[in-house]
């Protein structure tokens, strides 16, 4: 099985066909939370993907000396570690981004969808497999926050990256908190309608 | 019989609670508080001339923790007896930190000085009152949306989650508080915090899941299978991590879990509620599943903005 794959397809399973954050829908907290800029939301994706690349490594490296029963408390001890690494890491190098992020960074410890691919992918596949999934995986996510972070920050306050290209502020309510559930929300609901279009323009030939 | 004598004893505890705020009745001014948000009301236990009680310059007022910056008064207002002055000031107070008031008569010499804090038990409600409603760990704080989405499809399931997730939280937290007050802190093993506290929260979980299965066989049942879907979940990993970034002590942690708890089951079942309905309304093919209940989350949230600024006590 390790063998079939390259790596990238491994990479572009990550961002597309299984992307964390639209296609399996998992560990949406901080999508929601604190993408209000494309900044913010990179900040984090990078953060998520050096946890997401490194456990899968390190898991990947002592698959045949974990035993099966302990496996998940040994998953969490080791995503702990990582993201103790990345949270000191930008406390100390990037004090502000680290403030705007807040108490998400260290709650990566408790993200799904990492959990899950060392379950999935990393405690059965050789090490370079398992980094090129999680480089995958963390990127489909870092891509998923800023789609996300650029759609609020443009509505929002009319501006990407910081700089305004707009001019004007169309829609004052996106960088409000709660619009982060209507973003989210609607732009699944546009993937669905792509899909559906998709499939019926498929039906008709 | 137990029922009646517990809540003497309940009685009496809150009796005595108040015995202090009573003492507290000095020789000069009987009453203090506060008053809006920035106001403090000051009732003297005689009437007071106008030249002592009605000049600015004759109150000093400041948090207790920051002696160097006074805090600005705006204008006095006397009432007519002379016996109640309410002090407004320029900006909002933090009501949650004690304040200091100096009174000095008109020479300069001080005539009494008196703290004025809101009553331990109206913090502690506070504290509760916080996490339950104004930041609602789902609507307003954004954390265990995965759990919030995946077991709000139907009421029954919203509540037995809910109450796993109290009892976990609450019993995770307090053993947070120990380890993080009797061991993290005295060795200065401070950067360990994430991988102790995830490994307690995981052995909470384990160690409800063994004990209710030995003593309660039926209400595991209820709710065996959520227990598993618990280890890994942001909400309670949140308090431990919040507990120590504000320094709470037992008690404050212990209501700031159990405020999030409440208020993760308050969300679920209000979650739960409108799923039930949502099932038998036409929604159009593109939003049925998740993105509708995107949406009314949304809603949620914009109505949970509502309790922002409450103060109750």
């Amino acid at each position: 099985m390790a063998n079939d794959k390259s790596s990238m397809q491994l990479i572009s399973r990550g961002i597309l066909s299984e992307n964390p954050i639209f296609k399996l829908a998992l560990s949406m907290c901080p999508a929601v939370g604190i993408s209000t800029t494309v900044m913010n939301g990179f900040m984090l994706g990078v953060a998520v993907l050096f946890v997401q690349v490194f456990s899968s490594v390190t898991i990947s490296l002592f698959k045949n000396k974990i035993h099966p029963r302990i496996r998940i408390p040994t998953y969490t001890l080791t995503i702990a570690t990582w993201v103790t690494v990345i949270d000191l890491a930008l406390a100390a190098y990037m004090p502000e981004a680290y403030a705007k992020m807040g108490i998400f960074v260290k709650l990566i410890v408790a993200f799904a969808i990492i959990t899950m691919r060392l379950e999935m992918f990393a405690c059965k596949e050789s090490a370079p497999d398992s980094f090129w999934d999680g480089l995958g995986m963390g990127l489909g996510f870092l891509i998923g926050m800023m789609v996300i972070g650029l759609v609020r920050e443009l509505l929002g306050s009319g501006a990407i990256l910081g700089y305004d290209v707009l001019g004007f502020k169309p829609l004052l309510f996106f960088i409000l908190p709660s619009a982060g559930f209507f973003v989210v929300g609607l732009m699944m609901a546009f993937f669905n309608w792509i899909e559906l279009v998709y499939k019926q323009a498929k039906g008709m030939k | 019989m137990m029922m009646r004598r517990l809540l003497k004893y309940w009685t009496i505890a809150v009796l005595l609670s108040l015995v202090p705020v009573c003492l507290q009745a000095a020789e000069l001014v009987s009453k203090q508080g506060f008053g809006k948000e920035n106001e403090i009301r000051l009732s003297f236990a005689a009437a007071v001339g106008k030249d002592v009680a009605g000049y600015i310059a004759n109150y000093t007022v400041f948090e207790e923790s920051d002696p160097d910056i006074r805090l600005e008064i705006k204008e006095i207002v006397l009432s007519p007896d002379g016996r109640q002055v309410s002090l407004l000031f320029t900006e909002a107070l933090n009501s949650a930190n004690a304040h200091v008031v100096s009174i000095r008569d008109s020479d300069g010499k001080e005539l009494t000085s008196l703290l004025v804090k809101k009553s331990y038990l109206g913090y502690i409600l506070s504290i509760l009152i916080s996490a339950l409603l104004v930041n609602n760990f789902v609507f307003t704080k954004y954390l265990g949306l995965c759990v919030f989405f995946g077991t709000s499809k139907r009421k029954t399931t919203a509540k037995g989650m809910g109450v796993v997730f109290t009892i976990v939280m609450v019993v995770s937290a307090v053993m947070s508080w120990f380890f993080y007050q009797f061991i993290l802190i005295p060795y200065d093993l401070n950067f360990l915090q994430i991988v102790v506290f995830i490994g307690l929260v995981s052995l909470t979980v384990q160690a409800v899941d063994t004990i209710l299965r030995k003593v309660n066989p039926i209400l595991f049942n209820s709710f065996g299978v959520f227990l598993v879907l618990v280890i890994a979940n942001c909400v309670i990993i949140a308090v431990p991590l919040m507990m120590a970034n504000y320094n709470y002590n037992v008690i404050e942690t212990f209501m700031l879990a159990l405020g999030a708890g409440g208020g993760f089951l308050l969300a679920l079942y209000l979650m739960s509620s409108v799923r039930e309905r949502l099932d038998l309304a036409n929604i159009p093919e593109t939003f049925r599943g998740l993105p509708i209940a995107f949406i009314v989350a949304g809603q949620f949230a914009m109505a949970f903005l509502g309790f922002s600024g409450l103060q109750l006590f």
